[in-house]
């Protein structure tokens, strides 16, 4: 039996004035599985990932991350969770212009506790691992996006994270520059990562070997390969 | 419970520990050192307001210790040992008359290193010709006196010389600063004389103003054998001046009255001049409370600015708080950052204030003239009141900004 990285049972998630994002969502993802969550806009896909990134708490239900009960858990524990546990991806890369690739990526481990020596050389491995390790001492002004969101994704993945999750990471980037960004998380989620990205973007769901499809806040689909 | 159960305990909170979110604060101190980098201008306009405050409060402060030490100096210059006599009451209320052994018994004081006196004139008045009116003397006293009224007083000679004993007897006058101003007479010679108590004196020295005791400089001095002979001055001193040795003050002090005039003890008044320039110099060194005051308006205004630039900054950098807080930052995290930007930044202000205000103290006692001295409590308490003022500035913003959900970066393209 396969150990679950995440876990939903019934969670609802309700906004201020009463919008519901997540309908009663229940879903279990194993360790080491990818998997691709699409739907239209609206549909509850960004929701249900700051939930299971533990940026936001459920409304109600059960959620379980990497094996934690984080319902009841602390803001600071959370914390913890997040600093060395999970690993975000985004749609904007919100890399610090003032900073080289380097420090980006080693700002990746600041909460980790890590001292910078080594945090650095994490980061200078994360980098080579992403194929930009004749970057390290660029900022990001001087990086095409595809780059950028190398980077981006290096900071993520430098601290080992069991579990990598993307909103939209190709949504800033040509359709060149995305399928190589998607190979590129493919290629390290088979070290044993768990990554769960949303796309809008048929042809880049159609790598995943399981893809869970959202409307209206709740799961209209869940397909395997 | 079991050994197996407490070891397990154990491994557990271990790997709690390891497990939290923790930023070693040397790089929590960077972190908002280059929070403070990134917007130079705005860091340097908001840390301006807490300069221009402690920099005003310094100054303040640093000018008043400045004159303070000076008159202290001038103080010690002089001498601080000196001590007066003159006549007091009698028992029965009468005014009491010194003796005319006065100043001869208190020289044979051990503690007593010189004691000069001066007498009364009163019949007599200075006028610059005959044809001035007799009772327009401006307030022009005439002194008999000795030779070593001088030392006694710390005084010096702005031209001429004093009254000698080669002199004394003659129809020589010396003027006190004052009253060579009031007689418009500002060089010495040969042929300068002045018509005193109608008898024609010659001028042969002016005094600069005497510190110590100011009534000398609108005084006339002339010795006391022509006072005698012309005036018929009793030779009564109505002030003796004493310096006593280093660190003698007080038992001079107590043994003066019974020395001075055996006879009627309580007949003596004694006085020490140099307690009146010590009020003066702890007048001077109290700090004028309105600058004070204008100087902690201009810092109430600098720490609103402070506070004003980090709710705009804070607002400003949602994104980056997502982020950070996507990366693992605790909310505590997030306040302590944003304080410690705030308190760096009023810091920094501080120590800019602390160097304006020696600045401004140092360009003050350049021009009066005065020894420049700043407290050394201030040299802490500027950069410490700076980094107060920033930590309460920025706690509302902090506040906001740990507030602040952590969804921003997802929902930010």
């Amino acid at each position: 039996m396969s150990v679950s990285a995440l876990r939903l049972r019934e969670v609802t998630k309700r906004y201020p004035g009463g919008v519901e994002a997540l309908r009663g969502v229940s879903v279990e993802i194993a360790a080491g599985e990818r998997v691709a969550v699409v739907g239209p806009s609206g549909s509850g896909k960004t929701t249900m990932l700051t939930v299971l990134g533990t940026l936001e708490r459920a409304t109600a239900g059960h959620v379980e991350v990497a094996g934690q009960d984080v319902v009841a858990a602390s803001d600071g524990g959370l914390a913890g969770l997040r600093a060395h546990k999970l690993g975000f991806v985004f749609q904007g890369f919100h890399l610090q212009d003032a900073l080289t690739a380097l420090d980006n990526v080693a700002n990746g481990m600041l909460y980790t506790g890590a001292p910078a020596r080594v945090r650095r050389e994490a980061a200078r491995t994360a980098l080579e691992r992403v194929g930009l390790a004749h970057r390290l001492a660029h900022r990001p002004a001087r990086l095409s996006g595809g780059e950028r969101q190398r980077v981006a994704i290096a900071r993520a993945i430098a601290k080992r994270p069991v579990i990598v999750l993307a909103d939209e990471p190709t949504g800033n980037l040509d359709s060149k520059s995305g399928h190589e960004v998607i190979a590129l998380l493919h290629e390290l989620a088979a070290d044993g990562a768990t990554l769960v990205l949303i796309t809008h973007d048929q042809s880049i769901a159609e790598t995943f070997p399981r893809r869970i499809v959202m409307s209206d806040g709740e799961i209209a689909g869940d397909e395997r390969r | 419970m079991t050994a197996a159960a407490a070891r397990s305990r154990i491994s557990l909170r271990r790997r709690r520990a390891a497990d939290a979110s923790r930023i070693p604060p040397r790089e929590l101190l960077s972190v908002a050192l280059q929070g403070i980098r990134t917007r130079k201008l705005r860091a340097f306009l908001s840390a301006l307001g807490i300069a221009i405050g402690i920099g005003a409060m310094v100054a303040v402060v640093g000018v008043s210790a400045s004159s303070q030490a000076n008159l202290l100096a001038l103080i010690d210059r002089l001498g601080p040992n000196l001590l007066t006599v003159s006549p007091g009451q009698t028992f029965s209320g009468d005014a009491a008359v010194l003796p005319t052994t006065a100043v001869g018994s208190i020289l044979h004081m051990r503690s007593v290193q010189q004691a000069s006196a001066v007498y009364q004139v009163s019949a007599a008045n200075v006028l610059r010709t005959p044809y001035v009116p007799a009772n327009e003397t401006g307030g022009i006293g005439v002194d008999a006196t000795d030779p070593e009224l001088l030392a006694a007083v710390s005084a010096k000679l702005a031209t001429g010389r004093f009254i000698d004993p080669a002199n004394q007897r003659y129809p020589v006058v010396v003027l006190g600063a004052q009253a060579a101003a009031t007689l418009q007479i500002f060089r010495v010679n040969a042929r300068l004389q002045v018509f005193l108590g109608g008898t024609w004196f010659t001028v042969i020295g002016i005094l600069e103003p005497v510190t110590l005791d100011s009534t000398l400089d609108s005084t006339a001095f002339i010795g006391l054998p022509v006072a005698a002979r012309l005036f018929q001055t009793r030779p009564n001193p109505s002030e003796i001046y004493v310096q006593a040795g280093e660190g003698q003050v007080t038992q001079t002090a107590k043994l003066l009255p019974a020395t001075a005039d055996p006879q009627q003890p309580d007949g003596t008044q004694i006085g020490v001049p140099v307690d009146a320039l010590k009020a003066r110099a702890a007048a001077a060194g109290q700090f004028t409370t309105l600058l004070l005051g204008l100087g902690a308006v201009a810092l109430l205004v600098g720490a609103i600015g402070i506070a004003n630039i980090m709710v705009i900054s804070v607002l400003e950098r949602r994104v980056e708080i997502g982020l950070r807080r996507a990366l693992g930052a605790t909310r505590h995290h997030i306040t302590l950052q944003f304080l410690t930007e705030s308190a760096l930044l009023a810091a920094l202000g501080g120590i800019a204030g602390l160097v304006l205000g020696a600045l401004a103290t140092l360009a003050n006692a350049l021009g009066q003239n005065e020894p420049m001295v700043i407290p050394t409590y201030v040299l802490v308490a500027a950069p410490a009141a700076g980094l107060a003022i920033g930590v309460l500035s920025g706690l509302y913003p902090a506040a906001k900004a740990a507030r602040l959900s952590p969804t921003e970066a997802l929902r930010t393209v």
